[in-house]
């Protein structure tokens, strides 16, 4: 088995049962515990896609800094009786399960079974260049830099917005 | 690059699920905050795949951005927690029904 097979079996499973975990477990604290593996791992399998960038920011922006926001609200907020958030009604825990699983069978089908316009013969060479730092803010500085611009000036607005909602107090 | 993109999508499609399901049975705000993350590192995980299959930058790109917005996401949304738990004393959403009629 090739090396980059068993790392891959390695961190896809990490990823899908930390996610499982993280929907099933009662106290919020240890449900982002599990998210923060779950990006973790997703770090380590675009580090197989040959997206270092991506790999970089995802540690960085996901389980560093938004990770650490969520933690810090749970813990600020009183963690009330977490055993009466947990009593869902039966049929609506079915219904989300049923829906669920026709979406993923769904998607399943849409994977295996429907034939692609375009056929995909991976190139490792071009793969590895598409996700070095300099292409990519190559991009980001030529034909991208008015989505680049506009990013900014939402996390301008979503700093204020922020500090406004948590500073006022609703009457 | 010997790995099926097969295996990458249906994993991809496997967290998106999970995430789906943790939105509908979960009535703590921030854990159905979490789940909605989860979805979009599932939609990010999609767009590096074929970014890197494709060998093109532009889906790396898109990912750059949406971290960008679910960083702002983040930031706005617990904001908008904390106030209602300042008003309501809880972060169950079945109470929190204020925009309901």
């Amino acid at each position: 088995m090739p090396l980059d097979l068993i790392l891959f079996i390695i961190f896809a499973l990490i990823a899908a049962v930390s996610a499982v975990l993280m929907i099933t477990r009662v106290n919020p604290v240890i449900s982002a515990l599990f998210l923060i593996l779950n990006f973790a791992s997703l770090a380590g399998l675009y580090l197989l896609l040959n997206a270092q960038f991506i790999a970089v920011a995802q540690v960085i922006v996901y389980a560093g800094a938004i990770m650490v926001l969520f933690l810090f609200v749970i813990m600020l907020l009183k963690p009330e009786h977490e055993k009466k958030l947990l009593a869902v009604k039966k049929n609506v825990k079915i219904f989300a399960y049923v829906v669920a699983a026709l979406v993923f069978l769904q998607l399943a089908y849409m994977i295996f079974f429907v034939k692609p316009s375009v056929s995909i013969n991976p190139q490792v060479s071009a793969s590895i260049h598409a996700g070095t730092i300099e292409s990519i803010g190559f991009l980001l500085y030529s034909n991208y830099v008015l989505p680049f611009e506009a990013a900014g000036f939402l996390l301008l607005a979503a700093t204020i917005g922020a500090l406004v909602l948590a500073k006022k107090k609703f009457e | 690059m010997t790995i099926p993109i097969e295996y990458y999508l249906i994993l991809s499609a496997f967290m998106f699920v999970v995430g789906v399901a943790g939105v509908l049975t979960r009535r703590n705000a921030i854990i159905v905050f979490m789940s909605v993350e989860l979805m979009l590192n599932s939609a990010n995980l999609t767009f590096i795949t074929f970014s890197s299959y494709l060998g093109d930058s532009v889906g790396q790109l898109f990912v750059f951005f949406v971290m960008t917005v679910a960083a702002a996401e983040a930031a706005v949304g617990l904001a908008i927690i904390i106030a209602l738990f300042r008003n309501k004393l809880t972060v169950n959403i079945d109470e929190i029904n204020i925009l309901k009629w």
